[in-house]
């Protein structure tokens, strides 16, 4: 059975960058940095004190009494998905709900929520916990209430996959559309937990970015002086769509999704694998489900996190797997690392590059590692027609998500 | 506490809870079907209702709270 062409027609964000798409491109080709102190007052006892926020409140597009209703993640997901939707162009063209799918994923779900009903919980007593507790914190949140937004009845699916959540749910979209269960399936992620909780408890593993002093520093992929991730929120949603339903309705479409790799590491519960064997896998998944091979990759958009370990394991496994030819680049050393959006709004960013024929640069790389004798976009956006390229998506639990997007 | 003091209290709550235009609340306008309250709303407004008033609203009256004036009877009585 040959497989149905997928393409992208609709793209729609909300991360530390700018408010929608065009506002968060416009900054990563300049360069500039999402990174800011975080001056609540709760943020002076931790030993980390940054974190990219987003540019643009969710109140600033959403009313006071829908947000009563929303976690922070629903509401980032309903904006993100507004905007790819209205870009898509679908309004009143006649697409049937019953195949309109669904699949939006975040790393930890409504954790805000959670915390914040339990300091309700624990000060008033339980008659005060909202009677939207439950529909606010629920990881599927952010999907179930896209999908009622839009009338969605094909399915709608929520992937956890830490890091890697926004990756594999326009995998789960991909798969979706060429199982013949939808036409057309709003896919990305979203992740909001810029909170003393969950900063507390990453800081603990040590996996974080300590540079207090100098936030927009802070997340430097690949150098030296690297010194762990620093935390970023957002939401990125694409409208992945079947290519002769794109077609018949004159859609502009942006790039193919050309295939999908997915493995596991079954290695070790946070530490990648030194020598990325299962990214490796992952990529060459990905290669394999487009037809394409590794020397047609001109571009790969890195999860590179700004960990001492992890940025050159997927080195390691883009060398092994792809050849030392492709132009990377680490677009968290801006967004900071959105966790469950991540890898949706490095797709976004993946797919402008093949669009606009340029890579968006990785800032902060001044002193490169020495096992980085790859051609990085260091500190400036590069030039390039590229005709393939990828974007890889690695999560705790030894998840591994690469997608392979190609000009069409 | 007079009737009068009693609606413009719930207007108040159903404004806060769920976005109510204060202008459309009256006596015979019943919260689910008229002022759109759905059900998880219309318990954040008896939660509120209570503390607002000082009575206990047991939820097996709640249904019987069909209308704003069902309310106000319940909390004249109960005051």
């Amino acid at each position: 059975m040959t497989k149905p062409d997928v393409v992208v027609t609709g793209m729609g964000a909300t991360t530390p960058l700018g408010g929608d798409v065009a506002s968060t491109w416009d900054a990563m080709l300049a360069g500039r940095s999402g990174v800011s102190k975080l001056t609540q007052g709760w943020a002076e006892q931790l030993p980390v004190r940054i974190a990219a926020q987003l540019a643009v409140e969710p109140s600033e597009k959403l009313d006071r009494i829908r947000l009563r209703r929303l976690d922070r993640t629903e509401a980032m997901a309903l904006i993100a998905a507004a905007e790819a939707w209205a870009d898509a162009g679908l309004a009143g063209t006649g697409l049937g709900p019953e195949r309109l799918g669904v699949v939006v994923g975040s790393g930890i779900g409504g954790a805000i929520t959670m915390l914040d009903q339990d300091d309700i919980l624990e000060r008033y007593g339980p008659r005060k916990v909202s009677p939207h507790t439950v529909p606010m914190l629920m990881p599927n949140g952010p999907a179930a209430f896209v999908g009622l937004e839009y009338g969605a009845r094909a399915g709608v699916h929520a992937p956890t996959s830490a890091c890697a959540t926004g990756n594999e749910a326009i995998a789960w979209g991909l798969d979706m559309i060429r199982a013949g269960r939808a036409d057309v399936v709003i896919a990305g992620g979203v992740e909001a937990v810029v909170h003393p909780l969950p900063i507390a408890g990453f800081a603990s593993m040590r996996a974080m970015s300590t540079r207090n002093d100098d936030p927009e520093k802070a997340s430097r992929p690949w150098d030296k002086g690297r010194d762990g991730f620093v935390m970023g929120e957002g939401s990125g949603i694409l409208i992945l769509e079947r290519a002769d339903h794109a077609a018949a309705r004159g859609a502009r479409v942006y790039a193919r999704l050309a295939g999908a790799g997915m493995t596991s590491d079954g290695f070790d519960i946070v530490q990648p694998h030194p020598e990325a064997e299962g990214g490796g896998r992952a990529m060459l998944a990905a290669l394999r489900d487009g037809d394409i091979a590794g020397a047609d990759i001109m571009h790969v958009n890195c999860h590179a996190t700004s960990t001492p370990v992890g940025d050159m394991a997927e080195v390691a496994g883009i060398k092994r797997i792809i050849g030392d030819h492709p132009v990377l680049t680490a677009t968290k050393s801006m967004t900071g690392h959105l966790l469950g959006a991540a890898g949706a709004v490095e797709s976004i960013a993946t797919i402008l590059a093949i669009r606009e024929s340029v890579i968006p640069p990785t800032i902060n790389l001044d002193d490169p590692d020495d096992a980085l004798n790859l051609d990085v976009a260091a500190n400036k956006a590069r030039q390039l027609d590229i005709s393939a390229a990828l974007n890889n998506s690695f999560g705790f639990g030894g998840h591994n998500v690469v997608l392979l997007f190609t000009k069409t | 506490m007079t009737r009068e003091e009693v609606i413009a209290g719930l207007a108040e709550i159903l404004e806060e809870v769920a976005g109510v235009d204060p202008a459309d609340v009256s006596e015979e306008k019943s919260f689910t079907e008229e002022l759109d309250v759905d059900s998880l709303s219309m318990v954040e407004v008896v939660v509120a209702a209570e503390e607002k008033f000082g009575v206990k609203i047991p939820d097996d009256e709640v249904q019987n709270l069909k209308t704003v004036g069902d309310a106000a009877d319940f909390v004249l009585k109960h005051l």
